[in-house]
């Protein structure tokens, strides 16, 4: 490919992820379906196997799934470059509200409509987080290793103040030791 | 040094999230707790400022406790130190593609790391609801605040509407309005 074509593709990448950014809410799979249509429908620069893909290693990658699909989209399209312009895209957004936001809170919060709207929606965001927490319980698969790991964690953090990262930590390994019990398991039933 | 300690703090919690929605809160909350960035409270509130822009929770988080703790720079680190973890990464996961898919190890850490979300989210969602209904500590006396009736029962509404998938902007706004209607009406002390 010719270098004006690449820093071209560059350019677009960088804009197109600036709008998945900038049109998101609440981030994470809200993006997919936006990445699917501008970045497979429309610049046809991926397959739809390819977001199953990127679905699949933004689940079991660290990091947020918005970095990690534009990072993983850039990538496939225009090499490292595109990686971080499609990074870069897909945070700036975020970033400059942000910024602005948080000036406007330093100068608003004190207002008493603001304290009161704020008391409502603390109320709100709970019922926001719990029903996260109700979509992720749906997507884990129903078996006792997954129910004692989320006990256990559970009761670790909020009763134990055990640190959120040694739980994690133990998780994975718990995770991980588990899985290769159960497929020698399965292998010698086989044999 | 505010900077450093900023982009280690998040690059530490991007690096151990595995996961979307809410699998980040845990590791944020412990963390912005931890070093005073933010009260309980301020969570909350920031949760429903980041559901109602743009842009992913973790980001929005970084930026915000960056600006908060060490202005337009001090957000600059906390939001590369979010994303650094995810991208190197990934720059690596889609050179070895194939060998990552096949990877056992990687699917076995995830069948503890799935669950493990849920458990630690629950425990940080636990803490949030303490703060906002017991904001003076939890004693009988709490029962005699017309405030914590209201907050039970916007929360109880509100979790209802949000499992019938009404999207979260107007569950914040209606959270919002009642707020605004109960503080004036009745009074309340802020």
């Amino acid at each position: 490919m010719n270098k004006q074509g690449k820093l071209y593709k560059i350019w677009l990448l960088f804009l197109t992820f600036f709008k998945i950014g900038a049109f998101t809410f609440g981030g994470g799979y809200a993006m997919i379906p936006l990445i699917q249509k501008e970045v497979a429908d429309k610049r046809k620069w991926i397959t739809e196997k390819d977001i199953l893909d990127i679905i699949a290693i933004a689940e079991s990658t660290p990091g947020p799934i918005a970095v990690n699909s534009a990072t993983f989209v850039g990538f496939k399209v225009a090499g490292f470059w595109g990686a971080f312009v499609s990074t870069l895209g897909v945070v700036l957004p975020s970033f400059v509200i942000i910024t602005v936001i948080a000036y406007l809170l330093k100068n608003f919060s004190d207002y008493k409509g603001v304290k009161y709207a704020f008391f409502g929606i603390r109320a709100g965001v709970l019922a926001l987080i719990v029903k996260g927490l109700v979509s992720m319980y749906k997507q884990v698969p129903k078996n006792p290793v997954s129910y004692i790991v989320m006990g256990v964690a559970f009761a670790l953090v909020a009763f134990f103040d055990v640190s959120v990262l040694l739980v994690l930590i133990g998780c994975a390994v718990f995770g991980l030791v588990t899985s290769i019990i159960i497929s020698r398991r399965a292998k010698n039933d086989l044999s | 040094m505010i900077y450093l300690k900023l982009f280690l703090t998040f690059f530490k919690i991007g690096l151990f999230t595995f996961g979307g929605g809410y699998a980040m809160l845990p590791l944020i909350q412990a963390e912005v707790l931890e070093n005073e960035w933010m009260t309980n409270t301020e969570i909350m509130n920031f949760v429903a400022v980041s559901e109602s822009t743009p842009g992913p929770f973790a980001i929005n988080m970084a930026t915000f406790v960056g600006t908060e703790t060490g202005g337009i720079f001090g957000a600059f680190c906390s939001t590369l130190g979010v994303v650094m973890p995810s991208f190197i990464v990934i720059l690596l996961v889609a050179t070895f593609y194939e060998k990552f898919k096949k990877n056992k190890a990687v699917a076995g850490c995830m069948t503890g790391l799935r669950p493990a979300a849920i458990g630690l989210i629950a425990s940080a969602a636990l803490s949030l609801a303490i703060t906002a209904f017991f904001a003076d500590g939890v004693n009988a006396q709490v029962f005699k605040n017309v405030e914590f009736y209201i907050s039970a029962v916007v929360c109880i509404v509100m979790t209802v509407l949000a499992l019938k998938k009404v999207h979260p902007i107007k569950i914040i706004t209606a959270s919002a309005v009642v707020g605004i209607v109960c503080g004036y009406a009745l009074n309340l002390p802020v």
